[in-house]
């Protein structure tokens, strides 16, 4: 018995050690590196076969979320770790901008009404609604609300789950939508009229979405702050689509990359029907080419919210963010 | 010998965050170091993590006794649960207690540190209590000493270099503890920690987050030079013995320690069992496959194996740089509390720090390790290897000198001492800091985080990953690979216990 643990612990140590059993990538054609955050999704299948048609290998590199994604590549800015990037959101676009982090590229696949930037260093490849997912069957009875009005009526009291903005990006982008709809002055008095309405505070999405929204069956509030897509994966719930605010997300092709006409195709791929057909299912985001139908079941349950003005110039949210952030925390948590 | 793990150190940890503190130093330091509220957050920061500690000794020295004096059936199990808390992902066990205690606050911040830290005080106080020669406190027992006299005035005293040890340790990860934090304070609560992490990554703040970042260096200086001051003067030569003779079963009143130790290991398996009960069959069996919709890019399966390849790597590279470092601490003369100090900073640092410190430097080095699989283990193992040291160093120095002479005057080279005298004394405790070390590399999460590549997540990766995309499976498959990597914690902590009394016996 003791001399076969010995040996198992032997085998499980031999069999485990990773720097052993260290594949190389196949030297083949050239390769493509992207930078992304951890959301970023595409069916491995569909990476192959763009690998067969143009000879490109892509190699993702995953981390953190928008914010850490635009620091790395702003803090790697004199010697790139990618040569393609993605997932910078309207929220850091100007950040990335400023710095001057992307080169420019016009592809021509490229929806110009998404344009951010008059050079082209950033291209829209998919567009995510952060909006108030409402439970029907737990509101019991009362009707459902429709605007960010409705949400601070005594009706709905106790019902809405929020995440902080300064620790969440749907938790920002909710706020966003407040100051957009209010204006500079008239956001703080909603958010007291929110907390007199006992809206609760999470620092997360998971917890906020999978604990405390009644939708996912474990919470007991009705109201959560959530993605227009939401739906499409938890039945009995829908969107508010007036308590929408737009985030877009870019790719740019980044400046010193190693591979930059590779880089481009890449890019291209990003914007290409195939790719933006499945974007919905494997990010639970819209595509941003014209054209492309969505998943049968979100056209149902999560269809694009309408209004594309939905969102504050990056510059204007790049300037007030942290003092909107910390006037938020002294009204809502202090 | 320790310039190895010093070299290390210096080029994996301090370099880089030198670096990223050194791009963030303005004159603005001072605006930041003077106001109020940045000294509010470093109060409450070193407020929760004393106060976690204190309660995590408190609650792991029963364990310590438990695992450490009494022969009973089951023990084995015991010493692999409570090592289960250190593998489980912060954020799944901020979940847990946020599922157990609703109302949240200050006391599930400490409640849920302690839970995360007992293993610490249990493993490394057991360690050295095993091996305390019972025939002292038994002398003190006939001269008529009761047993909680023995105990506070025979033993105690023995054991205050490995609670002083664990408490450092406990200390340090508390006052760095994030995940847990950020769920469980609501966004209300903040510690240095969590704003290093919001200034750096959301508000690119780098002067804030560096003056920050300076604040919990010298916070975590401070702490530890007045923990190996007190360590020092309790530092005395013990004698050691096998744990055969030390653990027996247990008489009188000894009982009632026993039934605490199982008061606690209940109040231990509380959140465990809760995040088991949310798994379900269909999460298991999604295990196999790559979650709704693909949510990740290999199967909950591989990234169990990734896991266990990458902590092995870890913990070897961090067993040579621990003994290393142990060996060369117990003969250096005044540096050694110097060296002892460095090698345990990693603790005390933000790994948000430490992963961005790693961006702007490591591609100076052949290879560009910034972009390499290597990077995980290596950064892993920065964290292990002061655990390990903390394990080894209080047995280490406990060792009666004479013993060293007296083999030196007959004759026995350096090498030939360290082998006949140190190695079989030393030689339980080396196997549980190399299991203790396996565990926590195979939990680790921030600096993981990092540095994986999306194709070769570790389980808590996927696990985090799982848990933030929407889709019941998802949710599901998250708790069963939590109870998967309970299991895999249990199953290395039993057999490791096995090959220990193999060792023990050649």
């Amino acid at each position: 018995m003791r001399k076969a643990a010995v040996a198992l612990l032997v085998l499980v140590t031999a069999a485990g050690c990773s720097l052993a059993t260290e594949q190389k990538p196949s030297g083949e054609g050239q390769k493509v590196t992207l930078v992304t955050h951890d959301s970023f999704n595409v069916r491995k299948e569909l990476l192959e076969e763009f690998q067969k048609s143009s000879g490109i290998t892509v190699e993702v590199r995953k981390s953190g979320d928008a914010g850490a994604l635009t620091n790395q590549l702003v803090l790697t800015k004199a010697n790139p770790i990618g040569d393609v990037a993605f997932g910078v959101d309207s929220t850091f676009a100007s950040r990335a901008l400023n710095e001057n982090v992307f080169q420019a590229y016009q592809s021509p696949d490229a929806n110009k009404r998404y344009q951010v930037d008059d050079t082209n260093r950033l291209t829209a490849v998919d567009i995510g609604d952060v909006c108030v997912n409402v439970h029907t069957s737990g509101l019991k009875g009362v009707p459902e609300p429709k605007t960010f009005d409705d949400l601070a009526n005594p009706q709905y009291k106790d019902m809405l789950v929020v995440e902080s903005p300064a620790t969440s990006s749907p938790g920002l982008a909710f706020l966003l939508g407040t100051v957009m709809r209010f204006g500079e002055n008239g956001w703080k008095d909603y958010w007291t009229r929110l907390k007199a309405n006992g809206v609760k505070v999470v620092s997360g999405w998971e917890e906020a979405y999978n604990q405390e929204f009644s939708g996912t069956g474990k919470g007991a509030r009705p109201l959560v702050v959530s993605y227009a897509s939401s739906p499409a994966a938890t039945p009995d719930t829908k969107a508010l689509l007036d308590t929408c605010y737009r985030q877009i997300e870019y790719a740019g092709v980044i400046q010193g990359a190693k591979n930059a006409d590779g880089a481009k195709k890449v890019l291209d791929f990003m914007l290409s029907q195939k790719f933006q057909a499945e974007v919905p299912e494997q990010m639970y985001v819209y595509p941003v080419r014209e054209g492309v139908a969505l998943p049968e079941a979100w056209q149902k349950s999560a269809p694009l919210p309408g209004d594309p003005e939905a969102t504050l110039p990056a510059q204007d949210v790049d300037r007030n963010r942290e003092s909107w952030v910390n006037q938020w925390r002294s009204l809502v948590q202090g | 010998m320790a310039l190895v793990p010093l070299a290390f150190l210096t080029l994996f940890f301090a370099w880089p965050v030198v670096a990223i503190i050194g791009l963030g130093v303005r004159v603005q330091l001072f605006d930041t170091l003077t106001s109020a509220d940045t000294w509010s957050l470093v109060g409450f920061t070193l407020g929760q993590a004393a106060a976690s500690t204190v309660v995590a000794i408190v609650a792991g020295m029963p364990l310590a006794f438990l695992l450490a004096r009494c022969r009973l059936p089951g023990r084995g199990l015991i010493q692999a649960i409570v090592l289960v808390p250190f593998v489980l992902p912060t954020v799944v066990v901020g979940l847990a207690f946020r599922g157990l205690m609703p109302g949240g606050g200050v006391w599930s911040i400490v409640l849920a540190n302690a839970f995360f830290n007992v293993a610490v005080v249990a493993r490394t106080v057991s360690g050295l209590w095993a091996s305390i020669d019972r025939r002292a406190e038994d002398a003190a027992r006939a001269l008529g000493a009761t047993r909680l006299r023995a105990f506070t005035s025979v033993t105690l005293p023995a054991l205050t270099p490995a609670i002083g040890s664990a408490a450092a340790v406990v200390f340090l990860f508390c006052s760095t503890s994030f995940g847990v934090v950020l769920i469980l304070g609501g966004a209300e609560y903040r510690t240095l920690e969590t704003e290093i992490y919001l200034r750096t990554v959301q508000l690119f703040d780098l002067p804030g987050a560096a003056a920050l970042s300076i604040l919990q260096l010298a916070a975590v200086v401070t702490a530890l030079v007045i923990g190996a001051v007190a360590r020092k003067r309790r530092q005395a030569a013990l004698k050691l013995s096998g744990s055969k003779e030390t653990a027996r079963r247990p008489v009188g009143g000894e009982w009632v320690v026993v039934g605490v130790a199982y008061g606690v290991i209940a109040l231990l398996l509380t959140p465990i069992v809760h995040l088991i009960s949310q798994s379900s069959l269909a999460g298991f069996r999604a295990l196999s496959s790559t979650g709704h919709d693909n949510s990740l890019e290999v199967t909950g399966f591989r990234a169990a194996l990734n896991s266990m390849g990458t902590a092995t790597d870890a913990t070897v590279i961090a067993l040579i740089l621990g003994v290393l470092s142990s060996v060369a601490l117990t003969r250096l003369g005044k540096t050694a509390e110097f060296v002892d100090v460095a090698m345990m900073l990693p603790l005390g640092v933000s790994a948000v720090t430490v992963g961005f410190g790693y961006l702007i430097t490591l591609d100076a080095l052949p290879g560009d390790l910034r972009t390499s699989p290597l990077l995980v283990p290596l950064a892993q193992a920065i964290v292990v290897t002061p655990l390990i040291i903390r394990i080894l160093l209080p047995v280490l120095r406990s060792i009666d000198e004479r013993l060293r002479q007296a083999a030196g005057t007959l004759g026995a080279s350096p090498w030939r001492v360290w082998l006949e005298v140190d190695v079989p004394l030393a030689a339980r405790s080396l196997v549980t800091a190399a299991a203790f070390g396996y565990v926590v590399a195979l939990g680790e999460f921030g600096a993981t985080s990092f540095l994986a590549r999306p194709d070769a997540p570790t389980l808590p990766i996927a696990i985090g990953r799982l848990i933030s995309r929407p889709g019941e499976l998802n949710n599901q498959m998250a708790y069963a690979a939590c109870t998967l990597l309970v299991v895999v914690t249990v199953a290395v902590a039993v057999l490791i216990e096995r090959f220990r009394t193999t060792v023990e016996e050649f």
